[in-house]
């Protein structure tokens, strides 16, 4: 009785010991992690995770601290994706972090109120408005990521999202 | 001048599910045929009784889940159910086995799991798992063949179909007298007595090859696998890799030890080895996709034919072996993708 | 990469016998043409004229509206009657913007300047002169010739591949262009060739097609051109399908995701090959094309030499009508012609064939059943999929699977579809799940864009910043040094 029970404790724990090795991470694989987990997320820089960008939440991601249902552009796929590459149980989004739409927005510059202050564009993560000082501003629409960063800067309210194939 | 349309292609070869299922009826008539020479005309009311309990519980199961009956009901895929299992029982099993078989195998082995073309194994094998395990006794039951030095018992074919729907022998016979195991039941159990190899084959059962009768049956086998390939109903990859995985694994321990262990010729022509290879692990649904895996997946069912057929607990290994590797595509699918054009792997 | 090779492919009833048994014609001059502005791949073309303006034969009409767009021609002398949405067979019947002209049945010629020897221009000269004619592949894909050639130079040695390899039945186009007009497709292998700066051009064309390979052998004797062979393939179809011939030809496999200019090939058809020589040699543009006409639903079965926007019942009534057993018409071969909805519409620059199909020609499907992974679908497969897996993701919208199991390499050649004996429109399943798996892909690539340039405004911003905070350290250094 008791060489059995030896044996099959000594074995479970040979097992979950080779599986705990396995599934180990060096720094490098660390790394390929977040570019793996970069790769799914939208690159809409917008900040709803509670992070200053996309690959700012991957790194979250990686290490723990952050959870998957915290990508409102991605939507539920990207979830589901994120579940599935990390080997957690998929969720969909919390709307605590922001609102799933059904179908991509991009901003849009009502040109006849922009007053040329710049603000947005010092907003875009991804440098989609073209402008200056005292000029016109504009939103160049395959560009924009629709994170909507640049709606609380602009001073006038002219800015408004539009669906993108507008 | 308005005309009707229709997308590409607009020509497609005049083939069906149909018409696939035919031709393997038409290549297991050899064996049928062959089978009833030595055994009795007990194999035909079995596939009677096995066909007739496979379309109505395939009318039933379509019915339930609101499938039409044409096109499913006569697309020859149950029927086929039906007639590998009948040949798989004994000539003299009781009716009841082969309708419980085949509903089991139908109801459970193929709807259950969405029907045509979503079954992950083999119906007619689950089948006859669930007989062995249930009725071993019954399903050991076999005939001695009709062959010169062998004189199995005169059954006229009314006796046959008594025996069979009363599960009795008919009144003048016992069991003991009529029925005999079959060569690989036979050499297991001598084997395990002690004897050798060359003492077992002393018993008259045995010829040159492998059993009597059942060497004919299973070139039979053979034949009607040939002109399946002939016709490319089927392909080469599952027959060739779990004949060949057999013959080496015989080859391998029969040289090693001689007395203890048959030689390959004798697994190739005994038991359900032709009727494995041709007609049971080439049931495309429940085998691998590419041709990788399906010589992954033949020499996987013949090898563990051999092992089951050794050292396992059944005489003929090739319906358990036929379910573990069904189990084992998925896996076997997954690490066998063909590389695609423009890819570099 | 492992060892190339052609795969899979069938072997189908070529049904080119009667409309190769007569000589080439010329298709009657019909009143009106209708010429649809998007018969190219790329931009649509931008109308010159206006309506009730008078035009001559081979006077450009419109230009191209986009880097890659192509010139469009006026193929007769008369009027332009309209401008205005006409139904096109390339959108099926439904309408694009045309130029309608009206034939004055005079056929006065646009008066082009006298070519220059094509020899004597430089390769980028002669490609844009190639631009001017209008002339786009006229194997089916209509890709702008001049684009093509312009975007394949890029420094490396380059050979071309002349595609005579008409390899799906009832289309013989190609077969008599080459059986009686092979000098105009040596001369145009011959100027393009130059347009490329290449040394080897080989003409490919399958072996069943003896009259065609000994115009060509005459042909290309006469020119005294070594760099140009005639080579012949085995005729299975799909074999005349680009990225398979130059597998075929040349031993090499075009990169997935990749064009024949990643193996230094530039892929012509013989058609478009001649087209070139008609304008470069005798300053005829692209407004004529050899369309079959075929199937058990016409009287008369045989090639044509028809002008662009030439209405397709015009043709049929060219070849005797419709016999009584005229059930589908079909624009292109049997494998994947596009059936049509009606006979009005116009012969554009992508109509190598039409197929009046009676209850003979065609095979229809019988009822669908389920998939029971027999496996043919992936013997025939040219390149290489698994249909099976790719039908089971398609049901499952399973967009991440498709894109493994490489639905974007598909060619759509219908070849699963022919031998699946649960008669699964296959190829039909594969094209609607494109579209979706196309947008995503986009969506990838927009990510990546979008990603880039987040990370250069990070540095930007942190070099500004780091400028600032040195420039204040400098700042302090220079204070501290006055101070002490």
């Amino acid at each position: 009785m008791l060489p059995a029970l030896l044996t099959m404790v000594g074995l479970a724990a040979a097992a979950g010991a080779a599986a705990a090795l396995a599934t180990r991470r060096s720094n490098e694989d660390q790394k390929r992690l977040i570019d793996e987990i970069d790769a799914l997320l939208p690159q809409t820089q917008c900040g709803r995770c509670t992070f200053s960008g996309c690959r700012p939440y991957a790194s979250a991601l990686a290490s723990g601290e952050a959870d998957i249902d915290q990508c409102p552009p991605g939507g539920n796929a990207t979830a589901a994706a994120l579940a599935n590459l990390l080997g957690r149980e998929p969720r969909p989004v919390d709307p605590r972090f922001g609102a799933v739409r059904a179908q991509p927005l991009v901003a849009w510059i009502d040109e006849s109120a922009c007053i040329g202050c710049v603000k947005c564009i010092q907003a875009c993560p991804v440098d989609a408005i073209v402008g200056a000082s005292k000029f016109m501003h504009t939103v160049i629409a395959d560009q924009c990521t629709g994170c909507e960063l640049c709606i609380p800067p602009c001073p006038v309210d002219c800015i408004v999202m539009r669906p993108a194939s507008a | 001048m308005p005309f009707a349309t229709a997308p590409a292609p607009h020509v497609v070869a005049p083939s069906s599910v149909a018409r696939v299922m035919r031709q393997v009826l038409y290549a297991l008539i050899p064996t049928v045929a062959l089978h009833v020479v030595f055994f009795g005309p007990g194999l035909l009311i079995q596939i009677v009784l096995g066909v007739v309990t496979a379309l109505a519980a395939e009318a039933a199961a379509l019915r339930l889940r609101g499938k039409p009956l044409p096109p499913f009901l006569l697309d020859g895929s149950a029927i086929i159910t039906a007639v590998l299992l009948a040949l798989c029982l004994p000539p003299l099993a009781p009716w009841w086995l082969v309708v419980s078989g085949v509903a089991f195998a139908i109801l459970l082995a193929k709807h259950l799991f969405g029907g045509l073309g979503a079954n992950p194994f083999n119906p007619a094998m689950v089948g006859y798992a669930v007989l062995l395990v249930s009725f071993p006794a019954r399903m050991l039951q076999w005939l001695p063949p009709n062959v010169a030095g062998l004189e199995p018992a005169s059954l006229s074919f009314v006796d046959t179909l008594t025996t069979i729907f009363t599960g009795m022998p008919p009144a003048r016979f016992t069991w003991d007298a009529i029925t005999s195991p079959t060569p690989l039941d036979a050499l297991r159990t001598d084997l395990a007595l002690g004897m050798t190899m060359g003492e077992a084959h002393a018993n008259a059962m045995f010829s040159t090859f492998g059993g009597k009768g059942w060497e004919w049956i299973n070139l039979a086998t053979l034949a009607g696998g040939g002109w399946l390939l002939a016709l490319r109903i089927i392909r080469w990859h599952i027959p060739v890799a779990m004949l060949t995985a057999l013959f080496v694994c015989a080859s391998i321990m029969s040289a090693a030890d001689p007395g203890g262990y048959a030689g390959p010729l004798f697994h190739l022509t005994s038991g359900a080895s032709m009727l494995g290879a041709f007609f049971i692990a080439t049931d495309p649904v429940s085998a691998a996709t590419s041709d990788r895996g399906k010589l992954i997946y033949g020499a996987g069912i013949g090898v563990l034919t051999y092992v089951i057929r050794t050292w396992g607990g059944y005489p003929d290994g090739v319906a358990f072996a036929v379910l573990i590797m069904n189990l084992t595509v998925p896996l076997i699918d997954r690490y066998t993708i063909p590389r695609i054009y423009g890819h570099a792997r | 990469m492992a060892k190339p090779g052609v795969r899979g492919g069938l072997r189908l009833d070529a049904h080119k016998e009667r409309s190769t048994a007569q000589a080439l014609r010329a298709a009657s001059s019909v009143e009106t043409l209708v010429l649809p502005l998007d018969q190219h791949a790329g931009a649509p073309a931008v109308p010159l004229v206006k309506p009730g303006e008078q035009v001559l034969r081979g006077q450009p009409i419109a230009e191209p509206g986009g880097a890659i767009s192509a010139w469009l021609h006026s193929p007769a002398s008369g009027t332009v009657a309209a401008i205005e949405p006409r139904p096109a067979p390339h959108r099926l019947g439904a309408p694009t913007l045309s130029i309608v002209v009206a034939n004055d049945g005079r056929d006065e010629r646009y008066a082009q300047p006298a070519p220059a020897p094509f020899d004597q221009l430089s390769p980028e000269q002669l490609r844009e002169i190639i631009g001017r004619g209008g002339i786009v592949g006229l194997g089916g894909a209509v890709f702008p010739t001049a684009a093509k050639l312009s975007s394949a130079v890029r420094g490396q040695e380059l050979r071309l591949l002349l595609n005579g390899a008409e390899c799906e039945p009832y289309i013989s186009c190609d077969d008599m262009l080459m059986r009686e007009r092979a000098r105009d497709v040596v001369f145009g292998a011959r100027v393009l060739l130059h347009a490329l700066t290449a040394q080897t051009c080989v003409i490919a064309i399958e072996d069943d097609t003896p009259q065609a390979a000994a115009a060509l052998e005459a042909a290309i004797a006469e020119a005294h051109d070594q760099r140009i062979q005639l080579r012949q393939v085995g005729s299975d179809y799909p074999a005349g399908g680009e990225r398979q011939l130059i597998t075929a030809v040349f031993d090499v496999e075009v990169p997935a995701g990749g064009l024949p200019a990643d193996v230094n090939t530039v892929c012509l058809n013989v058609g478009t090959a001649a087209a070139v020589a008609y304008w470069i040699r005798d300053a005829q543009p692209l407004t004529n094309r050899i369309v079959t006409v075929t199937g058990d639903g016409v009287l008369e079965q045989r090639n044509l030499d028809v002008r662009l926007g030439t209405p397709l019942a015009a043709l049929i009534y060219d070849c005797g009508g419709y016999t009584s057993r005229m059930s589908r018409l079909i624009m292109g071969g049997s494998m994947m012609g596009q059936s049509l909805p009606h006979d009005g519409m116009p012969v554009i620059k992508a109509t190598n064939c039409i197929i009046a199909a009676s209850a003979l020609d065609l095979q229809p499907r019988a009822a669908e059943m389920p998939c029971i992974r027999c496996g043919n679908c992936a013997e025939v497969c040219p390149a290489t999929l698994l249909p099976q897996q790719l039908h089971w993701y398609a049901m499952g919208r399973d967009l991440d699977a498709l894109e493994a199991y490489g639905l974007m390499d598909c060619i759509e050649c219908g070849c699963c579809d022919y031998v699946c004996p649960s008669q699964i429109p296959l190829a039909e399943r594969f094209r609607d799940m494109k579209p979706a798996l196309t947008e995503r892909l986009a969506a990838r690539g927009s990510a990546a864009a979008a990603r880039t340039r987040f990370d250069a405004r990070t540095a930007r911003l942190e070099h500004i910043e780091s400028e600032r905070l040195a420039a204040l350290a400098k700042k302090r250094q220079e204070l501290a040094k006055k101070s002490s």
